[in-house]
């Protein structure tokens, strides 16, 4: 049923997907600690994983956020090039993931709730990440969020991209803004391996359909949150206010539900997701 | 210009080198050894001269691990979907009849139970034949029902995971199977069932960084690229200067993310190894060949061991799956 849904909507809207994808990576639309600036009324940012470093395309700390405190995480770009390179475009190192879990951890034990903020385009590549356990500190962050007894809500908010988006994607409720977009691999990376040419990324967009309208059609995610008029990038304080509402929402009704069966309803949800026949 | 020079000094020599045969699947890549399918098999495809090892399809390791006849396959009909009508050069489900045709599998992984030295266990294996053994919606599915049958019947779980990735023509529900393998294993977890990781060549991307990576034991095959972005990747995208050992098995060994690293003629006893000991058995106790006190190494001795089981055994039941 969802497939014949998702089906119509692809009839109708292929050259969307590019749209969506440059709206995503907009330099002017707010990145994580844009929102977190205007959502919350005190945030305190927490740093270093306690091991080997800090991350700076990781953002995470504890905030007071409509009068209560929430653990968030999010990915965190920069907008010009310094800050491009420090915050490394955005792809979390290990150190970063740990640096989540860390704060994960923490809500879990303090009964806070986790809100995590998705941006990026991947997990960093490189010989340093590799050596350091990349492909295990994505599994253990999803791991973590998976097995929480606190409220955990997720939000893409620009571009998710891959595992290394995925890591901070599992959630009771995932959110998606309406210009983000959330897929397997960038139309890049997918246009260079199957059109084996990077230029080809505007036809493996419209492929891999990486839209909130295909999202939800897909049940990827469990509602799209509205940006102001023309994207987030317009408007940073509209899209905060917007963003805070939707969040606030899933928190109000996931509080309500005992902790066990919260857990188990977030594995389910993740264990049912896929199209196969049997 | 150094090439030309020493060409030109092999023709004075009189003839040079002979022809290079041509080079066939059973072709080493490392030294360039033959070798026949038979031998190919006996040998567990690891070659005999340099110790490389050859990738092995899911069926045939299934062979190699599982005890005779006690493989049973779960799952078995299960198949791809075409969720986002994908299509590049070809459509997804034509990629997917190719795939079926050349490889006679339905999708890129095989899940069961079996017996594994003696030790009931759930097991996966994912096939790199199959697409690369991409992991779309079948092969998560498998990955957690595996899991599942663990859960439900209390036994380990082994997997042996060999794949490119998660497979980019389901697009983001192929992202989403990694999320749902690891809440396979979350519930594997809190069931308190042990999980054995076994990482071939090659290991990266998605599969990678869900349940493979998640093994409360993991154990790798030698040489086995096991990363999470390849090495073309890296060099493309921070021009760096790549190790040799650049996320090989050995490199992951040393930094801290694998176990063990066994060759292949030793994992099986390996495998039966951990099991009997995370689920508190009698210690596996490998099969001692009688008149065997020849002082060679474990590996030949443990290889000679492996040739025996092979040839004699089918470890599908009623001749499930292992007949084509």
């Amino acid at each position: 049923m969802t497939t014949e849904r998702f089906r119509r909507l692809r009839r109708r809207g292929d050259g969307e997907a590019w749209h969506a994808v440059q709206l995503a990576r907009h330099q002017d639309r707010p990145y994580t600690l844009d929102y977190l600036a205007r959502m919350c009324d005190d945030f305190l940012e927490l740093h270093g994983d306690r091991a080997e470093g800090d991350d700076a395309a990781v953002v995470s700390g504890i905030g007071s956020f409509r009068g209560q405190t929430v653990a968030f995480v999010g990915h965190q770009k920069g907008r010009d090039l310094k800050q491009r390179t420090y915050r490394n475009f955005g792809m979390p190192s290990p150190e970063g993931y740990r640096k989540a879990m860390r704060v994960f951890a923490i809500a879990a034990r303090l009964g806070f709730p986790v809100v995590t903020l998705i941006d990026t385009p991947g997990a960093a590549p490189g010989v340093r990440a590799e050596e350091r356990g990349q492909s295990g500190a994505i599994a253990r962050s999803q791991l973590t969020l998976m097995g929480l007894r606190v409220p955990v809500v997720a939000c893409v908010i620009g571009e998710g991209s891959s595992g290394g988006a995925l890591a901070f994607g599992i959630a009771d409720r995932v959110l998606m803004q309406q210009n983000a977009i959330y897929t397997v691999i960038s139309p890049e990376g997918c246009a260079a391996i199957l059109w084996k040419d990077a230029g080809e990324a505007r036809r493996a967009a419209a492929a891999l359909r990486p839209t909130a309208d295909a999202c939800l059609a897909l049940g990827v995610v469990d509602a799209i949150v509205p940006e102001p008029s023309g994207g987030a990038h317009r408007d940073h304080a509209k899209a905060a206010e917007l963003l805070g509402d939707a969040i606030q929402i899933e928190l109000d009704v996931l509080s309500s539900i005992p902790p066990p069966q919260r857990r188990a309803a977030r594995r389910a949800k993740f264990r049912d997701m896929g199209a196969f026949v049997e | 210009m150094a090439e030309n020079i020493s060409v030109d000094v092999s023709r004075l020599d009189g003839g040079g080198p002979p022809e290079p045969a041509p080079r066939t699947r059973n072709t080493c890549p490392s030294c360039n050894s033959h070798y026949r399918e038979d031998e190919m098999v006996a040998n567990l495809r690891v070659c005999t001269n340099c110790g490389h090892h050859f990738p092995v399809t899911a069926r045939e390791r299934i062979v190699q691990l599982a005890d005779e006849g006690s493989f049973t396959e779960i799952a078995r009909s299960l198949h791809s979907d075409d969720p986002l009508e994908f299509a590049d050069s070809k459509p997804y489900p034509e990629r997917l009849r190719v795939a079926e045709r050349t490889t006679g599998l339905r999708d890129a992984a095989i899940a069961g139970s079996c017996e594994i030295g003696g030790t009931a266990t759930a097991l996966v294996v994912l096939d790199f034949s199959f697409l690369g053994g991409s992991m779309g919606s079948v092969v998560g599915e498998k990955v957690a029902r595996a899991a599942d049958l663990a859960v439900e019947q209390r036994l380990p779980l082994v997997s042996v995971s060999a794949s490119g990735g998660a497979r980019m023509q389901e697009g983001v529900l192929a992202l989403m199977q990694m999320a749902k393998t690891v809440s396979a294993v979350d519930e594997l977890r809190e069931a308190g069932r042990p999980f054995v990781s076994v990482l071939v060549h090659p290991t990266t991307g998605g599969v990678a960084a869900s349940y493979a990576a998640l093994g409360d034991l993991i154990i790798a095959e030698p040489g086995a690229l096991l990363s999470f972005s390849g090495p073309r990747v890296v060099k493309q995208t921070t021009g760096e200067d790549l190790p040799d050992d650049f996320g090989l098995a050995e490199s992951n060994f040393r930094h801290g993310h694998v176990d063990l690293i066994v060759p292949r003629p030793e994992l099986r006893d390996a495998v039966a190894r951990s099991l009997a000991l995370l689920t508190g058995g009698q210690p596996y106790r490998p099969p001692v060949l009688v008149g065997d006190l020849d002082p060679v190494g474990a590996l030949t001795r443990a290889m000679s061991g492996m040739r025996r089981r092979i040839s004699d055994m089918n470890p599908f039941r009623n001749g499930d799956a292992g007949d084509d």
